[in-house]
């Protein structure tokens, strides 16, 4: 008997009596013999409940929690409580697909206001219900520009996080698309060779901020990339949507990006939520899933998936993609995230960020140690190049809590600073930066 | 209250409410160049915390979860989602690491990474795992890629095409399309297994492989199974297992004994993670030894006593951003260890007993296509009694009225009224007497008012859609509505 197994012998010898089978074993009998498992996989025992929580524990103590410096797509913001209370919520949590609307009305409904809120962030039209990840929602973008431009070629900057850079290069590989990398100029994106080479592209790929923490001028990308009728995709991370220029504003056709950074935790890399946001012209080229809003036949307000010709359980091998989820509960968690520090609140924790990493910048260039690499505005990274041995700093900072600045080549360190750092907790990386020697 | 629940959250909102409470550092105010930031607020709801947790507890209210009744959704594998699991899958010392610590200070997250992949090859039957794809289709994605990486380094390049039954789910041929392959359908027999004569027909030299998942979609085994394998094989092609119905098999038969090369496992259906309302998910590929070149990276190793982020020699590349789902895999993970190998080889048996008894003792009611036993799920095609016009939709949304979820409806699409039922082995038999009961109550109601079954649901808060409504006039937004 197991807890999570309700059978008794009886029930079993009684639904074998229905059945007319004489043992379980006779279930299985148009397995052919051959394939049939004689023996216990050789795996670990059962473990109960208490030496599993001490087991857990012990494995969870082996990873050490530190006092975070770090992002490069993976940041330590603050969740309240109501998010993790409410997301845990059963009804939430153990609901699947929403194809049965009219007991799915809960799942439905917040995934309209994530969709409302996202076209909110963005300036863009519509929204689909998430994506995977940011890298992945990006990759999808690109397949969009495929599917509305029949061309092979794409232009991805160079700036972008090469984590990202590596996810589009490998769903591009394997579909035949040909990914062009624009070059760099004090770490922004060449926008003169976008120029030059746009012609018979599908599409440009540029994020904000990019890489190295800077906020790129995209003022006139869109006019550039339209006039050969190719589509300006941007990514962009979460938090900077509540101070930078929106993708909307800046006339991109497609915004994709992770929204980790609004509630979700940072869980070792996963799971996050890719957002991707589009034209209405391009709505029906979008992959995943999409809510709308409808009637019943009394007439009442109801919510329902809905454009789903687009999807894979209808179309098959024409679908637009073949994702078959979304990242709900963590689109759950972005929702909750946002109602609770609202319109305000976004737009502070956002400066909060900006004005903390600044601070940080400012009082790591007086202690000597480093050197300017780009002179560019930057949002909560930046980049500064070390005079001293950074692969010994790293572990001097482990030993001292701190999770430090990624190191990214050439002695140059990626800082990062989200509105959670406390001007104490940034005066202690000072310091320890002044007494490493 | 719930009932008459019907408020968005934009709708609370009222100007300079707040919902979080923040102690401001009094930093000096950066000012970024104006040509820089955005010209409008994004307009969120201005709310108070308790607010927002009324609001979302009554949006909850509205959704049916496994906790609240039965969920026997075909293919879908909606087991009890334990409690212990999302306890310790939450601790501070898995939710507060970053992924770009170094591995010293993240052994023990690499070192359960390293174990779950060992466990998943052991049950599978296969050399290796990557814990990396995001959701079942999406290792459908890798193990795809996997076989086009494995060709492309044989030179085999002619090989561009994939063979996907008509019975198979739908991700199949939309993962095969994604990856560039040329799809290629073949009929199935009236069971929903591969017709061998169909499969010769189409083997040839231009074939990458094969996508089956076993049992199939009809809750069948592919009996043939050994001889498929021998001529995909023989033909140069690879066997992909779909792993969505692994379930039935746990404690009973491997894939890599059946001769698969690739197989995706989604977690979130045979290892109890919850599904989320539709995510996330968890999509492991796993592979046979000489594919283990091609894994998605980065790839987890142990050297001495020490786990470590590697890379794989001829990876197909990188598939996200980090390294997958973790907090869905540690959940996996816990869940495999409270079974252990003495309980994980009864969950197939129970699994396919509980679909063999509902079976049974609707068949006299129901149209069963196919005789016999089956094994984790099976397909009832409509009712028997085909005179009252009642039709597998009437009767999904009637069992809603009664307090139970519909079973997958029109799914697989070799039949016309299908109607896949998969009970799981966590329901016991008085879940599954009650919800026989019902499931005849409906019956005869289609023949003694067979309009209170046309017309349902009738106690649920919305009532049937107007799903052509939403796509001719669609409102996806808050704007669109006003």
């Amino acid at each position: 008997m197991h807890k999570y197994l309700p059978h008794t012998q009886n029930d079993i010898n009684e639904m074998l009596e229905k059945i007319q089978a004489s043992s379980i074993d006779d279930l299985f009998c148009s397995i052919p013999e051959a394939l049939r498992l004689k023996k216990d996989y050789h795996v670990p025992s059962q473990l109960g409940d208490w030496e599993l929580t001490k087991h857990m524990q012990e494995l969870a103590n082996q990873n050490k929690e530190l006092l975070i410096f770090r992002g490069a797509g993976s940041y330590d913001h603050y969740t309240p409580s109501a998010v993790k209370a409410l997301v845990s919520r059963q009804e939430f949590l153990t609901s699947y697909t929403p194809y049965q609307p009219e007991v799915a009305q809960g799942t439905l409904q917040y995934i309209f206001e994530y969709q409302s809120m996202v076209c909110e962030l963005t300036g863009m039209d519509v929204s689909n219900a998430s994506m995977y990840d940011g890298a992945t929602s990006t990759a999808e973008a690109m397949f969009m520009a495929y599917a509305q431009t029949k061309k092979s070629d794409i232009l991805v900057s160079s700036t972008m996080n090469p984590k990202i850079i590596d996810v589009i290069k490998t769903y591009a590989r394997y579909r035949n698309i040909n990914v062009i990398l624009i070059p760099s100029i004090d770490g922004v994106t060449d926008q003169a060779f976008i120029k030059e080479n746009i012609k018979d592209k599908m599409g440009v790929i540029v994020s904000n901020p990019n890489y190295f923490g800077i906020i790129e001028d995209y003022q006139n990308l869109g006019e550039i990339i339209h006039q050969e009728d190719a589509l300006f995709i941007l990514n962009q991370e979460g938090q900077s949507l509540a101070l930078l220029k929106t993708p909307g504003e800046l006339d991109a056709d497609i915004a994709c990006g992770d929204l980790q950074a609004l509630g979700v935790p940072l869980s070792f890399g996963g799971a996050y939520i890719g957002y991707l946001a589009t034209k209405q012209k391009l709505v029906r080229k979008m992959p995943g899933r999409i809510c709308g809003i409808t009637t019943d036949v009394d007439g009442k307000r109801a919510f329902v998936l809905t454009l789903q010709a687009r999807e894979q359980h209808i179309r098959r091998a024409k679908a637009n993609s073949n994702i078959c989820s979304n990242q709900s509960l963590n689109a759950l968690f972005v929702t909750i995230y946002l109602s609770l520090v609202g319109k305000n609140g976004f737009k502070l924790f956002a400066s909060e960020s900006l004005n903390g990493a600044h601070y940080l910048y400012k009082n790591l260039l007086e202690t000597k140690k480093f050197e300017i690499v780009y002179n560019q505005p930057f949002f909560k990274e930046f980049v500064l190049k070390a005079s001293f041995d950074v692969k010994a700093f790293d572990t001097y900072l482990i030993d001292h809590g701190i999770l430090g600045p990624l190191h990214i080549g050439d002695n140059n360190l990626l800082f990062a600073v989200t509105e959670k750092r406390t001007q104490e907790e940034i005066d202690l990386l000072v310091e320890m930066v002044v007494n490493f020697k | 209250m719930t009932k008459l629940y019907d408020t968005l959250i934009f709708d609370l909102s009222r100007k300079d409410r707040i919902g979080y409470q923040y102690q401001p550092k009094h930093l000096k105010e950066i000012h970024l160049p104006a040509h820089l930031l955005r010209e409008t607020s994004a307009e969120l709801p201005e709310v108070s915390e308790f607010d927002v947790v009324r609001h979302y507890t009554n949006v909850s209210q509205k959704n049916f979860g496994v906790e609240t009744g039965f969920y026997p959704l075909g293919s879908c594998t909606m087991k009890y989602n334990p409690k212990i699991n999302d306890e310790l899958a939450t601790l501070n010392g898995f939710a507060n690491i970053h992924p770009l610590q170094p591995d010293s200070t993240t052994q023990g997250l690499l070192k359960i990474y390293y174990e779950t992949q060992e466990i998943l090859s052991e049950i599978s039957g296969l050399k290796a795992y990557s814990l990396n794809p995001f959701a079942g289709a999406h290792g459908e994605l890798a193990g795809l890629m996997i076989i086009k990486a494995y060709h492309e380094k044989h030179n085999d390049l002619k090989r561009t095409k994939i063979i996907v039954p008509d019975s198979a789910h739908g991700t199949n041929p939309a993962s095969a399309t994604v990856c560039g392959f040329e799809v290629v359908e073949i009929k199935s027999n009236p069971d929903g297994t591969v017709n061998v004569e169909a499969l010769k027909e189409v083997l040839s030299d231009e074939i990458a492989g094969l996508m089956l998942t076993n049992p199939n979609t009809a809750g069948i085994f592919e009996k043939d199974i050994s001889e498929i394998s021998k001529l995909v094989h023989q033909a140069g092609g690879l066997l992909y297992y779909d792993g969505a119905n692994l379930n039935a098999l746990l404690g009973r038969a491997k894939p890599g004994d059946m001769g698969f090369d690739i197989t995706h496992i989604n977690l979130h259906k045979t290892f109890s993670t919850p599904h989320g309302g539709g995510g996330p998910g968890s999509g492991p590929v796993g592979v046979c030894e000489k594919l283990v070149e091609f894994l998605p990276n980065p790839i987890v190793v142990k050297k001495g006593d020490a786990y470590a982020l590697d890379l794989a020699k001829d990876s197909i590349g990188s598939l996200g951003m980090f390294y997958g789902n973790v907090s869905v895999y540690l959940r996996a993970y816990v869940y495999l260890r409270t079974l252990g190998k003495e309980n994980l080889k009864d969950i197939g048996g129970l699994a396919v007993l509980n679909a063999n008894y509902i079976k049974d003792s609707l068949k006299d009611l129901y149209e069963l296509p196919i005789q016999g036993h089956c094994m984790h799920e099976f397909v009832f095609d409509g009712l028997k009694d085909k005179s009252t016009g009642v039709k597998t939709l009437d009767i999904a949304k009637r069992l809603l009225d009664y307090g139970y979820h519909a079973p997958t409806i029109y799914f697989p699409l070799i039949f016309h009224q299908s109607m896949m039922i998969e009970p799981t082995e966590v329901e016991s038999k008085d879940t599954l007497d009650a919800f026989i009961n019902i499931m005849r109550v409906v019956a005869r109601e289609s023949i003694s008012d067979p309009e209170i079954v046309k017309n349902a649901p009738h106690s649920t808060l919305v009532r049937r859609l107007d799903e052509v409504k939403a796509v001719k006039n669609p409102i996806l937004k808050y704007k669109d509505i006003h």
